[in-house]
């Protein structure tokens, strides 16, 4: 598997070349969230807005109002929890084209509780006119713009930094409101999203060779959410169905496959891997997916809760299909 | 942008601060409430602001306002803010954000004693369906934000002249505020913004009238020396009396200079309501107590 580095970095450069309307605005930690690169291409387009994130969100509502495309970079606690109101209000309320780019989603920083949005797809859910993307590989970081730019609305994007795998072939680019199936199965459907896909991806292919079939779909737009691949998926599993973020259980990917399932009359028995109504605190992306039960293993220990027996797979199977190896090398990323 | 221009402008805004003191009062007895203070401390300020200061074409909405249709969506095609009564939006012209959205009916009333807006259109007000509402929102007559959580349109503004600046627009963009919103943060991060992004093409009227909801500022959180905490941040702030109306017009003739402009009208929130006073310190919302109360403001107005 390929191992990139700095793909939003470089690709914001290539992709906003012929686009003038598009204006980056930063809060402070342009590098920390690969905008430094746009900054140097085009100073121009580039605002400093300063540790000021409420400015911010109502400033590019003015800036989208006078027919400008904001791109706000921060880490994405500081886009929609101090700023809620003026996200709901300066932006979402007049259905205004701005992007944000959220990054550190759910327990992908060492930077603690205050710098983990683990909350933000179930907060933004709740706002009309939002769009929700979310990125796991290097190919949905650099399509994810195309998918962005042409919603008539705000689009919120968790994205991903640093160095990250390519798992979709650079071409398969990701589309709105359309999962990318990387598996077909019976027995289950699996749902992940962002870096729980890689996660997933270590566990489905050794759960095959147990003989349990799965249908895995990555998601990639949390709202809007009426796929209808995932409508078929949850139809078909005859075993049960899985969802699996790097985020709260409760007001994300689980809660809305919970909420389609319901609404579609399907009676089966739904298991939601994610945290678990909890707060995470600062430490590598590996500890915490291991103790907050966000892992390869935590797939296999629900399969094989559902499944009712044990399968006997143990970390060295799932080590002997890691495919981070190349990953490993990357230090916990600091701020 | 004054009507009449055989007459000198002053007495074209005093005659319309004076219609606007009449017709809130008029309408608060009609609707057995109202915000009257803000009629009381804002009328010069409103009038000079549209009669003189702003640079506003003709209005471009309907005399009589349409009824609420929809929020904005991605599939509400067509959408309208309330922006089409201060005039059409083009390079020239200046832009007028309200941003204490509680002063709606002085807004609307503005707009009905500048022929922008019918009488039918006040009559509108708070009735259900109607975009004449209680607090205005970016449908409402006169509206461009829907800045009910105050402090956030000056950093809206803040974008909007960002925007007109790039471009290289002559019209200028004016906010109306009031003091009370200088208790909230966001209102500082958007001063220093405006400075260091040198937005001067923002000027910014406040009503400084020493009231908020609770009683006087003073009491509930005091924002003073606000002239010395905005020099602090870089805006180029003028105090002035709000009801001299030369006083109000003269810092918006000056050649901007780099520095946003921020105009501090200390006011008096019972100007032309003497009877106001004996609701001091809580001055917010007009609520008659009994008939008798009501029948003193009836007199009042027959002597307007």
């Amino acid at each position: 598997m390929e191992i990139l580095s700095q793909v939003h970095a470089k690709n914001l450069v290539r992709w906003a070349k012929d686009k003038p309307r598009v204006l980056v605005l930063s809060a402070d930690l342009t590098s920390s969230v690969e905008a430094h690169l746009f900054k140097d291409a085009y100073p121009n387009r580039f605002l400093s807005m300063g540790v000021a994130e409420q400015n911010m969100l109502s400033f590019a509502g003015g800036l989208a109002r006078e027919g400008f495309t904001p791109f706000l970079h921060t880490f994405a606690v500081f886009l929609y929890r101090r700023p809620l109101d003026q996200l709901s209000m300066s932006v979402c309320y007049p259905n205004l084209p701005v992007r944000l780019f959220g990054f550190l989603p759910g327990i992908t920083t060492p930077g603690g509780a205050t710098h983990q949005a683990t909350d933000d797809i179930a907060i933004l859910r709740a706002l009309p006119n939002m769009t929700i993307l979310e990125t796991g590989d290097a190919t949905d970081v650099e399509s994810v713009l195309d998918v962005a730019q042409a919603i008539d609305g705000p689009v919120y994007v968790r994205m991903l930094r640093g160095e990250i795998p390519r798992l979709f072939d650079a071409n398969d680019k990701m589309k709105l409101n359309h999962a990318r199936v990387l598996s077909t199965g019976a027995d289950f459907a699996l749902l992940s999203s962002g870096v729980c896909t890689e996660e997933a991806l270590r566990a489905t292919e050794i759960l095959r060779n147990h003989g349990v079939a799965i249908q895995h779909l990555h998601i990639t737009t949390h709202k809007p959410f009426n796929d209808p691949q995932v409508l078929d998926a949850l139809q078909e599993a005859r075993r049960g169905i899985i969802t699996m973020e790097n985020h709260t259980i409760m007001g994300g990917l689980g809660t809305a496959v919970a909420e389609m399932m319901a609404e579609n009359g399907i009676g089966k028995r739904l298991v939601r891997i994610g945290l678990k109504d909890t707060y995470a605190h600062g430490a590598s992306k590996p500890y915490l997916m291991r103790k907050y039960e966000l892992d390869a293993m935590a797939l296999v220990k629900t399969v094989e809760k559902l499944l009712g027996k044990a399968l006997n797979i143990t970390e060295e199977d799932l080590q002997s299909v890691r495919l981070d190896k190349v990953h490993s090398a990357a230090k916990a990323e600091a701020l | 942008m004054q009507t009449n221009p055989n007459i000198p402008w002053q007495q074209e805004a005093r005659r319309v601060a004076k219609a606007i003191r009449r017709r809130s009062l008029e309408h608060t007895i009609n609707s057995n409430g109202g915000y009257l203070s803000q009629a009381a401390s804002s009328a010069e300020m409103l009038a000079t602001l549209y009669t003189h200061v702003m640079n506003l074409g003709p209005s471009i909405a309907p005399m009589i306002p349409e009824p609420f249709s929809d929020v904005p969506s991605a599939t509400k095609r067509n959408y309208k803010t309330g922006a089409g009564y201060n005039g059409a939006q083009n390079s020239t012209n200046d832009r007028f954000i309200v941003s204490a959205v509680h002063y709606a009916v002085v807004i609307y009333i503005s707009l009905v004693e500048t022929g922008r807006m019918s009488l039918e259109g006040l009559n509108q007000f708070n009735k259900d369906g109607s975009t004449v509402e209680m607090i205005g929102a970016e449908h409402s007559p006169g509206h461009e934000f829907t800045a009910g959580s105050l402090g956030q349109a000056l950093s809206g503004a803040a974008g909007v002249a960002y925007a007109r600046k790039r471009r290289g627009e002559k019209g200028r963009v004016w906010v109306y505020m009031s003091d009370g919103e200088f208790q909230i943060g966001q209102v500082w991060e958007a001063f220093q913004t405006l400075a260091f992004h040198r937005l001067d093409n923002v000027g910014v009227y406040v009503d400084v009238n020493g009231q908020q909801c609770d009683g006087e500022m003073n009491a509930v959180m005091d924002i003073e020396p606000l002239q010395k905490k905005l020099e602090a941040f870089g805006a180029r702030v003028f105090k002035v009396d709000a009801h001299d109306v030369d006083a109000l017009a003269y810092p918006a003739t000056l050649k901007p200079d780099g520095r946003p402009l921020v105009v501090l009208a200390y006011s008096d929130p019972c100007r032309g309501f003497p009877i106001l006073e004996e609701r001091r310190p809580k001055l917010h919302y007009v609520r008659f107590s009994d008939a008798a109360e009501k029948a003193r403001y009836q007199s009042l107005l027959a002597e307007m």
